[in-house]
């Protein structure tokens, strides 16, 4: 996964590409934007914008909805994506100390990105994997059973 | 084709799978060919077991041999042993933890002798992605007998005599939600499937989705039959890929074989389904919410009435049900709405799949007859609380739930004995929680995440839910006075009382059940500036025990904030002004000398 800031002209043809293939505008801006957010990796201000113009519907109106869905994101995420599972199960077998030694270690909080783009940190709500809490996602890699002094390590995999 | 005598069946489930599931099954299918018995063991990546507390599993059959905690490496030895030479591999079974005996066949373990699998009938046996083996456990006969055997009338009368209620957590009769859906006429119907499973801790949807698939096609299109609605669509979290995958794979399966399209089964009935993704929104589990969330708006509800069975997608009338509710509705037409009635409580028939998680030995997902009491889920199928510890609490109902407590384990679980202590049903999430956890922590969890969820559209939800969370944090912080206990007691009411929707309305349920079960750690959090359960940072100490410290420097070592000061063999000294509490130090000491007070 590399970082997805640089807003070329193909990854908008890409997009417009995929509208073409929806016959009817009503009801799909989420669709939409799930596309967006998987050609561009983030929602920035411009492709918000391109949306709107092409779908026929304010600036405003699309705001209002990616702000409002936590899926969506504004901001662009690091070449590695930390996810940790904030969700009960994990929360009672210690979550919270685990994300305090991931913050230690990358410096950043909870919805942030390393200033040299290398790591961000996401939360999540439940992965389902309860069996093996407390849990945090690298990318797509699942690490379980964590405690909080296997995160260096962890993390230093990727540095 | 080939002809197999022996299945191994290896869970596929998100647990399982994040512990390389994958890997096993492709370890032992290549040992199989080295073998040169990849014609006579047919290898299936089935859905969850339910037991993740002990995965990856592996199950054998025919002899039912139950593996736990199998890895990649195991594949070799599984093949060469069990399947080669009969001869099972005791170490890789499951450890009965009272008498310390190998358990080798599923069914005699505690963990599965109490439940009765309904919901997750097929969750564990059939490959998910193969229709041939739903349909080969009697999957589409139900549609099958509604199409050419019932009337709509005659079907909604079997829903509504079966008593099954939404199993999404309102506990709705879902025969008359179905009956008052056939009753608006309309151009156009539809059906809608809640997999927006947005309950943190709670994963039974996402499973039975991954598990069987196809019961939920096709109980949706039964659900079309009844009101007369020739669309479906399954609203699922984009955050659960897999289960997205097998749907749709489901969906273009039962088209193929033409139970879904156009003229299913030859009947003249039309069926189709698609998907919608949600995009992260706890409140979009309320269903006039999920809705707007289809139309591509923000997913925040309006006042009902009127319900979706009149005016729901797109102004039309509309049935949304969970995925466990769709899950019972094939079992019950082919067994007949007697026989499920006669399982479960007066008021609750049935079953329930919970999510059974936090400080249990046996994590993992499970079936019960309505009327099981917690005893038995949490001592007998749970294994008891983990390390020993004592049990403080267990939580259901997620975020709209409460606490119940030691004084409520014979309750029998059902939907009005839940509400009737203060909790609810919800949509099964039930999390365990021993000695170590301060109620007063878990209420701000809770708090903090319908704060962050609520959607802002009322005043009651948007501001309340925020100032509860700052006088929880207050109190946890040390900062409490005992005024604030009224504040929270009557901001409570006043939410409850006045928010739009059921997610406002429910929210201060965890801090109202803690205030009552729990008064007194309340109270030491204020009076005595302590949190006994040693958790809130600003009210406690680590500190070095001076007789038993023996001066390792293990616990300076592992500090991150190099706060421990100390020579080798000498006395180690924390510095409380720089200490974060972390407890790093605390876990290192191998000579329990340091506590934390």
């Amino acid at each position: 996964m590399s970082v997805k800031t640089d807003l070329t002209e193909t990854k908008f043809n890409e997009l417009e590409a995929y509208m073409e293939t929806i016959p009817v505008k009503k009801g799909e801006l989420i669709r939409v934007l799930h596309k967006a957010q998987g050609i561009f990796g983030y929602l920035p201000e411009e492709v918000q914008k391109y949306v709107a113009k092409k779908m026929n519907v304010s600036t405003a109106k699309v705001f209002g909805v990616v702000s409002f869905y936590s899926y969506f994101t504004m901001k662009p995420k690091g070449e590695h994506d930390i996810a940790i599972c904030l969700g009960t199960a994990c929360y009672v077998r210690g979550a919270e100390k685990i994300l305090d030694a991931i913050k230690r270690e990358t410096g950043i909080e909870v919805g942030e990105t390393s200033a040299d783009g290398k790591f961000s940190i996401t939360g999540l709500r439940c992965v389902g994997a309860c069996g093996l809490a407390p849990v945090v996602m690298v990318n797509d890699k699942v690490y379980g059973r964590l405690t909080a002094d296997m995160i260096k390590g962890i993390i230093d995999n990727y540095r | 084709m080939a002809n197999y005598n022996t299945h191994v069946l290896v869970c596929g489930g998100t647990g399982c799978i994040s512990a390389e599931s994958d890997l096993i099954i492709e370890n032992i299918e290549k040992q199989l060919v080295e073998e040169g018995m990849a014609d006579s063991v047919q290898v299936l990546k089935t859905g969850c077991f339910g037991f993740c507390e002990k995965g990856p599993i592996v199950k054998i059959l025919p002899d039912n041999t139950f593996y736990v905690q199998v890895t990649p490496d195991d594949a070799t030895e599984l093949v060469k042993e069990h399947i080669v030479k009969g001869r099972k591999v005791e170490r890789l079974l499951f450890t009965d933890p009272e008498t310390k005996e190998k358990v080798s066949d599923s069914k005699n373990m505690d963990f599965y002798k109490k439940q009765l699998r309904i919901a997750l009938r097929n969750c564990g046996i059939i490959d998910p992605d193969k229709i041939e083996d739903y349909i080969a456990r009697d999957g589409y006969s139900a549609l099958g007998k509604v199409l050419t055997e019932m009337t709509q009338d005659e079907l909604i009368d079997i829903m509504k005599a079966s008593g099954l209620r939404g199993r999404g957590g309102g506990g709705f009769p879902t025969g008359l939600k179905w009956n008052f859906a056939k009753g608006y006429a309309s151009d156009q119907k539809y059906v809608i499937c809640n997999a927006d499973e947005g309950d943190p801790g709670a994963f039974m949807d996402r499973s039975i989705l991954e598990g069987d698939p196809h019961s939920i096609v096709e109980a949706m299109a039964i659900n079309g039959y009844a009101i007369g609605a020739t669309i479906g669509k399954v609203y699922i979290r984009a955050e659960y890929p897999l289960a997205i995958k097998r749907l749709e794979k489901a969906i273009d399966d039962a088209r193929e074989y033409g139970l879904l399209g156009e003229d299913i089964m030859g009947t003249g009935f039309n069926f189709d389904i698609d998907l919608t993704y949600g995009a992260g929104a706890f409140v979009c589990g309320e269903e006039t919410a999920l809705i707007h969330s289809m139309e591509g708006e923000r997913g925040e509800p309006t006042t009902k009435p009127p319900f979706p069975a009149e005016s729901g997608y797109w102004g039309k009338p509309t049935n949304v049900n969970n995925v466990e509710t769709f899950a019972n509705v094939p079992v019950i037409i082919l067994k007949g709405a007697d026989w499920f009635a006669s399982i479960g409580s007066e008021k609750s028939k049935g079953t329930k799949v919970f999510a059974l998680a936090g400080k249990i030995n046996n994590v993992g997902l499970i079936e019960v007859p309505m009327g099981t009491t917690l005893r038995e889920v949490i001592y007998d199928i749970g294994g008891g609380i983990k390390d020993g510890k004592k049990f403080k609490s267990v939580q259901t109902g997620g975020p709209s739930g409460g606490c119940l407590t030691a004084k409520d384990l014979d309750t029998p679980i059902d939907y009005d004995n839940l509400i009737a202590k203060g909790s609810m049903m919800g949509s099964g999430g039930m999390i365990v929680m021993d000695e170590d956890d301060c109620m007063v922590s878990v209420a701000k969890f809770y708090l903090q995440f319908t704060e962050e969820e609520s959607c802002g559209k009322c005043t009651p939800c948007r501001v309340g839910t925020k100032r509860l969370s700052e006088l929880l944090e207050l109190i946890t912080e040390g900062k409490g006075e005992m005024k604030h206990l009224d504040e929270l007691k009557h901001l409570s009411r006043v939410i409850k009382d006045t928010a739009l929707c059921g997610l406002g309305q429910t929210a201060p349920n965890p801090v109202l059940s803690t205030m009552e079960a729990f008064a007194d750690e309340y109270l030491a959090h204020i009076k005595d500036g302590k949190c006994p359960a040693g958790q809130c940072k600003n009210l406690l100490e680590y500190k070095v025990l001076e007789d038993k410290c023996i001066g390792c420097t293990a616990c300076a070592r592992v500090c991150p904030v190099n706060c421990i000061s100390g020579e080798v063999k000498k006395l180690h000294v924390i510095d409380q002004s720089a200490c974060i509490k972390c407890g790093a130090c605390m876990d290192k000491c191998k000579f329990d000398a340091i506590i934390k007070q």
